[in-house]
């Protein structure tokens, strides 16, 4: 048995286009330790949300393979939790019954009902929702919905959070506060994730390890470890550094091969990029 | 809140618009003291209470009721998992829209004769007819839902590992239940138009029944009585069906 709780290996991706095969993405690795949390950071454009599909098993990838536990992942697993770039929320179940939703199928381990009532009551508490249990998704505002959805991957106590930047439809305010909200909730839990981001700060602010992606076909670029306390939001001055090699790095990746052409819809360009104050 | 009172508002000023047009169309074209005076608003209301105040009424139109209602179940149990299966599979649906369309543009009433043939007089063949009226409008509208059900939903679905029982009975079903329900609605219309010319079809009962019945005696106010009945139910049944569909999507 391994000591990593997920692993990709030599995963690629892409998808047929007329008469051929468009490579996206290929040789991706990635080892996931228990309760880390690594950011895949990289342009539109790479496959990530492609990527983290795949790692959700709700995807095969082209070539590669993908192991929860040195065992090979077939398809979804109880263990993986997802969160969506959409809060995905049932219209016609409140949120206390869409946080519950799942809980009692068939294929997931089987909780007695007063665990159950007990983890969605847990759950709902430490997104701080308690007032709006009774509430419908129409009824909630972009953040309390993807507080939802997070204490929807809570309930069910993963091993593994996967997050397709869950707050990216969220203003500047509530996103700082969802990030927070998530780091408490993964150091609580010691749950490991996987957090795709297009934003550096994102990433440096939340995670312990940081993966980019980026060139043509997209190929990992480089790995940066970022062994700063939590709380970051301070401290986003000693994190320039990297900051400016992250960005250094992508650049060199994406520069077109002809210097002349222009650059591509691939490279990121520092208007793009979120400073915090 | 506000806006919902204008709006009812307004729409109660349309109703008494109506009432006063019925109201001058008898003045202006029937003679006085003939026929018409028959038809007119005041002796229509003056049957209705009157007729409201004896039983018989009420139970021609819970008769009437039932057969609506065990029509529009019918037509249900036919209708939705026949719906969910053509919304499902592209090409049943390819296969089987032409049919469709073709059986739903014939009127249900020309098939009278061939049921009663095949059936005889008597609750079976009305029922028959109402759930063939009835099947379209809800065949048709929870194929429609299921093609438009949000692929999120079936996305979360699969990553909670949900079985293909799961996913029908906890993310299909309530999510065309809307659209099903809009089925309900239009359903509804055409049984109550369907129901009354059944009903002059050899039954003793109903409100059908009772419109012959009225002509019979020659007492044409109750006549009236009786269309102004009819409607005011079909009123009420389409704001109970509009009720649930509002109470459903949370809107």
């Amino acid at each position: 048995m391994s000591a990593e709780v997920l692993e990709a290996r030599q995963i690629s991706l892409g998808y047929a286009r007329q008469g051929g095969w468009q490579q996206v993405l290929e040789h991706f690795d990635l080892k996931l330790a228990a309760g880390e949390v690594v950011s895949i950071l990289g342009p539109s454009g790479v496959g990530k949300s492609s990527l983290l599909r795949v790692l959700a098993g709700l995807q095969t990838a082209r070539a590669g393979s993908v192991m929860l536990h040195g065992e090979a992942l077939n398809g979804p697993h109880p263990r993986l939790a997802v969160a969506f770039q959409d809060p995905s929320l049932l219209p016609w179940l409140s949120l206390e019954k869409n946080v519950a939703f799942g809980l009692d199928f068939a294929r997931q381990p089987r909780l007695p009902a007063a665990e159950r009532k007990a983890r969605v009551d847990h759950a709902i508490d430490a997104v701080g929702l308690a007032d709006a249990r009774q509430r419908y998704p129409a009824q909630l505002s972009g953040g309390m919905a993807q507080r939802t959805a997070l204490a929807r991957c809570l309930a069910r106590q993963p091993e593994v959070l996967l997050l397709d930047e869950p707050f990216g439809a969220l203003d500047e305010v509530t996103r700082a506060d969802m990030q927070q909200l998530l780091l408490q909730l993964i150091e609580t839990h010691g749950t490991a994730a996987v957090l795709i981001t297009h934003d550096i700060d994102e990433a440096l602010l939340l995670s312990d390890r940081v993966l980019l992606l980026g060139g043509h076909p997209a190929h990992t670029l480089g790995q940066w470890h970022i062994d700063l306390p939590q709380p970051r939001a301070q401290r986003i001055e000693e994190l320039g550094a990297l900051r400016v090699e992250i960005l250094k790095t992508l650049r060199r990746a994406s520069r077109p091969a002809d210097p002349g052409s222009t650059p591509t819809s691939l490279s990121l360009s520092s208007e793009t990029v979120h400073v915090h104050g | 809140m506000r806006r919902h009172i204008v709006h009812g508002g307004l729409g109660l000023i349309g109703l008494l618009g109506l009432l006063l047009l019925w109201w001058l169309g008898v003045r202006l074209f029937g003679e006085a003291g003939g026929l018409a005076e028959r038809f007119s608003p005041e002796a229509t209301l003056a049957s209705l209470v009157e007729l409201l105040g004896q039983g018989e009424v009420y139970g021609h139109a819970w008769v009437s009721l039932k057969r609506i209602l065990v029509g529009l179940l019918l037509a249900l149990l036919i209708g939705v998992p026949l719906g969910l299966l053509v919304g499902s599979y592209r090409r049943l649906e390819a296969a089987t829209t032409p049919a469709f369309q073709f059986l739903r543009m014939i009127s249900p009433l020309s098939w009278m004769p061939v049921v009663v043939m095949l059936m005889g007089v008597g609750d079976q063949p009305i029922y028959f007819l109402l759930a063939f009226a009835a099947l379209w409008p809800i065949l048709l509208n929870t194929a429609a839902g299921v093609r438009q059900l949000d692929p999120r939903w079936l996305q979360l679905s699969r990553s909670l590992s949900a079985t293909r029982w799961e996913t029908l009975r906890k993310i299909i079903l309530p999510g065309v239940i809307g659209h099903v329900l809009t089925g309900v609605r239009l359903a509804i219309g055409i049984l109550w138009i369907v129901l009354v010319p059944c009903e002059m079809l050899g039954v003793s009962e109903g409100l059908g029944y009772f419109i012959l019945d009225t002509r019979d005696r020659l007492a044409y106010s109750e006549l009236m009585a009786m269309v102004l009945l009819i409607g005011v139910l079909g009123f009420m049944l389409d704001a109970v069906a509009r009720g649930i569909h509002r109470r459903w999507v949370h809107a």
